[in-house]
């Protein structure tokens, strides 16, 4: 046990701040929005601490708190890190503060705005920290409720309220399912315990992990955007605030995996061998199908969406070969994947803040105005592609080892994944940034503020830098994908 | 210090062009001082590799300055840097090539920074792949020299210049797929990234299976998965047709270095790697890459001597010499490095790649130089133009000589060590590569007739077309080494003998 | 005294009736604001004097620590119900008005109490009878007459089924108190435990209003004053599962536990479905409240077919934390209706920038009732779902799942409409009196505590159910 906090801060911190957000009286918004940076920039810094607390060699659960919460279930607000969770949380870090740095466009109720985004960010790091089953459950669904407020009211207006809800009922609907299979696992347990940590030392009989497994994985999964449940992810993408864009194909849809993770294979590796031949078809139905959907949309912004249900795809199929070199990829492209996807709805962002438009026959020759912002952008694309050197490459990698090893053809099929996926993007770049740009949008588009370059570059730096030099992650990950192999080796 | 130095030369010279292309951005935005800085940072990397000569120990086997440092040690690959000496005649080639192509780039105007950035950056992607020695590391450099060379010729290319840089990096990327996918099966089946260790131990393995695969389908499937993307590179028929329009559209420096060291990438991707690791499968398929090598001679010269756009043929030629390269492996697969004739084959072939990189550069300097002038590639626009312009008309015929292959200079000796070295294993395929050199004497004299002889047509009667300073000076270094190999080509083939004896 | 609380209650109704002679017209808001604190202070009285185990046993009552969470409840509820009370038009300055409130919580708290079976007959017309009344406060408005005339014909035709089952309790076993009635009725065969069950379970459903004795709460609810439907919905809704728990666990043997489990768990499963289906179709603010108060009647239902401790004090708790939450959302519906004239769901828009207070609790209170965290109805839920999971009921778990997602369809709503939708234009301020600011405040803060701070509070329901399972 440690004596000083950190993971409890880190959580609370932005719940606290959300609360203390209504203090300030609605119209300053100078004030809230240095103060909503000041918030993200103290979370950031404090997931770093974590990451640079975490001893290496030790490895497993780490920087862990326990109290006693309610004794009578067997439920405590136990908190702790490992190797796969720790990334995971910089990142949240990460993309809080570079959502927070280009939301300077969110002229309308910006405390409520930013109020909810915290509650959300505090929920997330939550989840990604919690070593309970019922806390893990608690800060999932806290994050639910501010999802639908921030679409709903900050949203795209064609489309937010539909998304909005179509996304939260999907996902509380994929968290009931999960929430039935816990439920059952907890009380085969005696003494009925809700620890993590002890359900994993717990052993339950073969069948029983194998009913209840795909309860447990697909109601996490959802959120994982796995095929065919994705349905809610790219329309609510599209529909979001940028800010709340980045979070949630940055963050969110790596909690669902994550959750999936922790809470499915973890605790029933016999279930989870049981099922995977079918897991796998369909990460790799989600990889291709993402991809290919993602070629024909006419909206910028769709296209991104789909892709990140392709690459989501990828985490999936890492999981699904249940050996280290599959879930090494796995963990880092959530990681490198977050990442890349906040760059790129960072970008697109800002490309319809100035010229109003989504459609990419409508954009064109975006580089001259906003260069920054178009390299951004290309390197994000290189990254998606799997271009070595970037942080995809480094993700991807592993992955397709793993692949190898379970089912050669799947790998094949899923490199075919990796050239349409090259293809689209180059085209989309090619098509928005280079060519000729219309007069309209000469005239009015504008260049990127400060703050937006600061968080572009931010974003870019880790995805070539995880490129160049993948082993300050990929030993970290490393050790955590260890543990997990401990639990299926048996 | 010196320790230092010494115990990390290749580092520094894989590294310094990109460091270089960093410190780019500190410097004010003047066109004249960043092209200074550029080229002269560029002669960097040239001053450390002829120390590398200098100090390569011909008669120590194996490979020398080692550099070995963890990277990315969850899946076993490393930063493994090493050559020896089928490697350091291509450095030196890429160090060479990049002040002289960067020399030659003085007429850019726009976006000066962002292109010499990319150059730079190209140049260690290059450099990488000659230095790597871990599977990984290697393909990372592969891929990674794609990316600038698409934005080279995407933003700074000609008319076509669209189409053209995307079908360059679409073709060769899917070309490099085999690749990627080759090397991730030889990672899980052989257990390393490490060149050095595989070539022992991926050749001996012939039993067992990979998640239901049988392992000698596996190295049939690995085998011609990495073989497509060297050959795509090179390129040999039928995989070349990237490479006309790529070479038109690209810039004059960008087609220097494409012509002149990329395409070596495949040639050496087919030594270095192809050869040691499927000894047996390239030696079945060998009469098919010979084939092959013989079609892009007569086939790449035919093809050659219909253009009329002077660049157009050029990049044509170099399909034609490279097929050489591809005979001379395919030769030296087919009898074995051992055998005396394997041995001239291959030696011919990685000859043929330096000689080629020497006049394919210098061509397309001098049809750049022209154009700059000219604004035009049309032979039959240009005429007699050796009234106009003698030194150009001498440089011109001189490079165009050792493009053709004159004795004396550096292409014939090359193009006889293939020919000599593969004629015991396939004559046909020689006989043809014979056919294929009569047509490229006979294209490059039309293309040296259109331009310098005949009548000279009006519009250039009082044109300023000779030659400059500055490209007088990027040529020379060239000429210089393309005499230099042609009368006494043991500088060099000493070096390579030691890598293939 | 373990009857102190009861008395304070009788003489507070006494002297609000009393100082009703005496105030003026436009003092008699006083009398509100002593109900409030009245209770409240009552509240503060119970617990502090409550002694936990054991209790007090009398002839006819019986002070154990199940009456004794219970009381608290009621307690809360009529404070609050009576601060709801204070503004409103007609109701806020009639001290009758007030009396009669307290005078049918006093009925519910000896409802609660109750060990005897003419006592608790008694009890609960004294809790109902009240109710009628006060249901059709509104002279002027058709609806609230209409409300108060049906629930009067429907409550007596309940109340009259359900004593009919008292008789034939009595009938078998010759006892009117439960314990005795209990071991008389262990020697007794299965068609006769039925028969006496029955129509005491359809009793008490009306009361709870569970399906398919439903179908009064919402007209009642939504013509009654809309604290008055308050109250319905929290105390008195309570008050039926008090006396289910004890007449179902304690009088009827284990032996018959499977038969009425078996037609609870049913009941329970087609309330809620009923329940949150019918809630998601409305447009009437308070009708939506009341059929959104049934579906949450069928969740508190799982934790009873469980027949284990940990089940019943997930119920105990599930209420509980219900009350505030459900205060609440009628406290922010009688403010808005107030200002607008109307009962409409449309009438919330624009609530955020109208007053931000009322919108956060509101999204507290909906959020809760939705079962989401950090509010109290996450545990809530959690715990029902887990003591079914345990007692081998997965599947009533899983169709309170499935409801979950249907509620949280029509919550959302509400709150978009809340939070988004412009009032047309400027927006216009929302007269939030002090009364209701108190309320508001009590209750939401109380949903955020319950959600957080958890064990005290569910340890304090796993002792009021005790007293079932000694005997």
């Amino acid at each position: 046990m440690t004596s000083f906090p950190l993971l409890s801060l880190l959580v609370f911190l932005p719940i606290a701040s959300a609360l203390a957000l209504f203090l300030f009286p609605a119209g300053s918004r100078r004030a809230i929005r240095w103060f909503a940076l000041a918030v993200s920039a103290a979370s950031l810094a404090l997931s770093a601490a974590a990451y640079l607390a975490y001893d290496l060699p030790a490895g497993g659960y780490q920087l862990e708190e326990y109290l006693e919460w309610i004794p009578r279930w067997g439920i405590g607000y136990h908190v702790g890190v490992n190797g796969i969770s720790l990334p995971l949380v910089l990142l949240t870090g990460i993309v809080m503060f570079t959502g927070v740095l280009i939301s300077r466009g969110i002229d309308e109720r910006p405390r409520e705005f930013f109020a909810f985004l915290f509650l959300l960010a505090g929920g997330v790091f939550g989840v990604f920290v919690s070593l309970d089953l019922f806390l893990l459950f608690f800060f999932y669904e806290i994050a639910v409720f501010p999802m639908y407020l921030l679409i709903a009211l900050w949203g795209w207006p064609k489309t937010r309220e539909y998304a909005a809800m179509k996304l939260t009922l999907y996902l509380f609907l994929g968290s009931m399912v999960a929430l039935i299979g816990a439920l059952v696992l907890v009380f085969s347990t005696t003494p009925a315990t809700f620890d993590l940590i002890r359900l994993e030392a717990a052993g339950f009989p073969a069948d029983l992990q194998r009913t209840v497994f795909p309860f447990v994985f697909l109601g996490f999964a959802v959120l994982g955007g796995l095929f065919p449940f994705h349905n809610w992810s790219p329309d609510g993408h599209v529909a979001a605030p940028t800010a709340v864009s980045m979070f949630h194909a940055g963050v969110l849809m790596k909690l669902g995996a994550f959750a999936a993770l922790r809470v499915g294979i973890l605790l029933l590796p016999e279930g989870a061998r049981f099922h995977m031949p079918w897991i796998l078809i369909l990460a790799l139905v989600n990889v291709l199908y993402g991809a290919f959907i993602a070629m024909v949309q006419t909206d910028f912004k769709y296209v991104i969406g789909f892709s990140s249900v392709s690459h989501m795809g990828l985490v999936m199929l890492g999981f699904a070969t249940l050996n280290s070199d599959g879930l090494l990829g796995a963990s880092l492209q959530m990681f490198s994947h977050g990442v890349m996807t906040a760059l790129f709805f960072a970008v697109v962002g800002m490309v319809y803040d100035r010229t109003h438009t989504r459609e990419i026959s409508a954009l064109g020759g975006l580089a001259r105005k906003m260069p920054l912002a178009a390299l951004a952008f290309i390197v994000g694309a290189l990254a998606s592609m799997g271009m070595p050197g970037f942080s995809g490459f480094v993700a991807e990698f592993p992955v397709f080892l793993g692949v190898w090893q379970t089912r050669p053809a799947a790998a094949v099929a899923a490199a075919v994944g990796i050239v349409v996926t090259a293809a689209y993007i180059l085209l989309v770049v090619r098509r928005v940034f280079f060519g000729a740009m219309s007069a309209e949008h000469d005239r009015i588009v504008s260049g990127i503020r400060v703050k937006d370059s600061i968080a572009l570059i931010l974003l870019m730096c880790i995805l070539i830098g995880m490129g160049v030099y993948p082993a300050w992650i990929a030993t970290l990950a490393e050790s955590g994908v260890q543990s997990v192999m401990r639990v299926l080796g048996n | 210090m010196t320790e230092f130095f010494s115990h990390h030369l290749l580092s520094l010279i894989l590294w310094t062009p990109a460091l270089a292309a960093a410190l780019l951005f500190l410097l004010p935005d003047r066109g004249r001082i960043l092209k200074v800085f550029a080229v002269g940072a560029s002669l960097i990397p040239l001053g450390l590799t002829m120390a590398v000569w200098v100090g390569y120990d011909g008669a120590q086997a194996g490979f020398q300055f080692a550099e070995r440092a963890p990277w990315y040690p969850a899946i076993g690959a490393e930063y493994f840097l090493a050559v020896d000496g089928l490697s350091i005649p291509l450095i030196l080639l890429t160090a060479v090539l990049t002040p002289v192509a960067l020399l030659a780039a003085a007429g850019v105007r726009e976006k000066v920074r962002a292109f010499l950035a990319l150059f730079l950056l190209l140049e260690t992607g290059i450099l990488g792949v000659f230095l790597s020695l871990d599977l990984l590391l290697f393909f990372i450099f592969w891929e990674v020299s794609l990316v600038p060379m698409y934005f080279l010729i995407q933003s700074w290319g000609g008319e076509k210049r669209d189409g053209a840089a995307l079908k360059f990096l679409l073709y060769t990327m899917g070309a490099s797929l085999g690749l990627l996918l080759a090397i991730q099966v030889i990672r899980i089946a052989a257990g390393s990234f490490d060149l050095t260790v595989l070539a022992e131990r991926w050749p001996a393995l012939r039993m067992g299976s990979l998640g239901g695969v049988q392992i000698p389908t596996l190295k049939f499937l690995t085998f011609w998965g990495m073989a497509v993307a060297f050959l795509v590179k090179l390129p040999v028929w039928p995989f070349h047709t990237w490479l006309p329009d790529a070479h038109t559209e690209a810039p004059t420096a960008g087609s220097m270095i494409l012509a002149g060291v990329l395409l070596k990438m495949g040639g050496y991707g087919l030594i270095r790697l192809l050869l040691p690791l499927f000894p047996a499968e390239a030696a079945r398929f060998s009469p098919l890459l010979a084939a092959l090598a013989a079609a892009a001679i007569v086939l790449g010269a035919l093809a050659a001597w219909s253009q009329n756009d002077f660049k157009r043929l050029v990049a044509y030629s170099s399909v034609a010499h490279m097929g050489f390269v591809v005979l001379g492996v395919a030769a030296g697969a087919s009898l074995g490095a051992d055998t005396a004739a394997g041995s001239l084959a291959l030696r011919g072939a990685s000859l043929q790649m330096f000689t080629h990189g020497l006049s394919a550069a210098g061509m397309f300097l001098l049809v750049g130089a022209l154009y700059d002038r000219a604004h035009t590639r049309n032979l039959e626009e240009l005429g007699g133009l050796f009234r106009r312009a003698p030194l150009y008309g001498g440089i011109l015929t001189f490079t165009a000589m050792a493009s053709l292959g004159l004795p004396g200079l550096a292409g014939f000796v090359s193009e006889l060590m293939v020919i000599l070295g593969s004629f015991a294993a396939f004559p046909l395929a020689v006989a043809a590569a014979a056919v294929g050199l009569f047509f490229t004497g006979a294209y490059i004299l039309k293309a040296v007739g259109r331009v310098l002889h005949g009548a000279l047509p009006d519009r250039w009667k009082d044109a300023p077309l000779e030659i400059g300073i500055r490209e007088r000076l990027a040529v020379a270094p060239l000429m210089i080494l393309m005499l230099v190999t042609g009368l006494w080509p043991e500088w060099i083939l000493e070096m390579i003998g030691t890598a293939i004896r | 005294m373990p009857l102190l609380p009861e008395l304070l209650l009788f003489l507070l109704a006494l002297l609000i009736l009393g100082l009703d002679l005496i105030l003026p017209e436009r003092r008699r808001v006083l009398l509100g604001w002593l109900a409030a604190f009245g209770s409240a202070a009552i509240l503060l009285l119970a617990l502090t004097a409550a002694d936990g185990s054991g209790g007090w046993a009398a002839a006819t009552l019986r002070v154990d620590s199940l009456a004794s969470f219970f009381r608290a409840l009621f307690l809360l509820g009529a404070a609050v119900a009576a601060l709801m009370s204070i503004d409103g038009r007609e109701v806020g300055r009639r001290g009758e008005y007030y009396a009669l409130l307290l005078f049918s919580m006093l009925g519910l708290c000896l409802m609660a109490s109750a060990s005897d079976l003419v006592m608790m007959a008694l009890a609960i017309e004294m809790a109902t009878l009240p109710l009628y009344v006060l249901a059709g406060f509104l002279r002027g408005d058709s609806r609230s007459t209409e409300a108060g005339l049906k629930y009067f014909l429907f409550g007596a035709t309940a109340s009259a089924v359900m004593w009919y089952g008292f008789s034939l309790i009595y009938g078998f076993t010759g006892q009117t108190d439960l314990a005795a009635a209990a071991i008389a009725l262990k020697q007794a065969g299965l068609p006769v435990l039925l028969t006496a069950a029955l129509p005491v379970l359809a009793g008490l459903a009306f009361k709870v209003s569970a399906v398919p004795f439903h179908f009064w709460a919402p007209d009642v609810y939504e013509g009654a004053p809309t604290p008055v439907a308050a109250f319905l919905s929290t105390a008195v809704k309570a008050a039926g599962f008090a006396v289910l728990l004890r007449v179902l666990l304690a009088v009827f043997p284990p032996a018959t536990a499977s038969y009425w489990g078996a037609l609870v768990s049913v009941m329970a499963a087609a309330t809620m479905t009923l329940g949150n289906l019918l809630a998601m179709v409305q447009k009437n603010a308070k009708r939506m409240l009341a059929y959104s108060s049934i579906a949450h009647a069928g969740y508190a239902l799982i934790g009873l077919v469980t027949l284990n401790p940990d089940g019943l004090a997930a119920t105990a708790f599930y209420l509980l934390a219900y009350l505030p939450a459900n205060l609440a959302a009628f406290s922010v519906v009688a403010l808005v209706s107030n200002a607008a004239g109307g009962d409409d769901l449309a009438a919330l828009a624009g609530l955020s920038r109208r007053s931000p207070f009322a919108a956060i609790a509101l999204l507290a209170a909906l959020l809760s009732l939705a079962g989401m965290p950090p509010f109290a109805g996450f545990a809530a839920k959690w715990f029902l779902f887990a003591s079914a999971v345990e007692a081998r009921l997965a599947w009533l778990a899983v169709v309170g799942a499935a409801n979950s997602v249907i509620a949280l369809y029509y919550y959302l709503s509400v709150l978009k409409i809340a939070f988004l939708s412009p009032a047309g234009g400027e927006p216009a301020p929302l007269p939030f009196p002090a009364a209701v600011r108190i309320a508001l405040g009590a209750c939401a803060a109380a949903v955020l505590i319950l959600g957080v701070w958890i064990s005290p509070w569910f340890e304090a329901a796993l002792a009021a159910v005790r007293p079932l399972f000694s005997g």
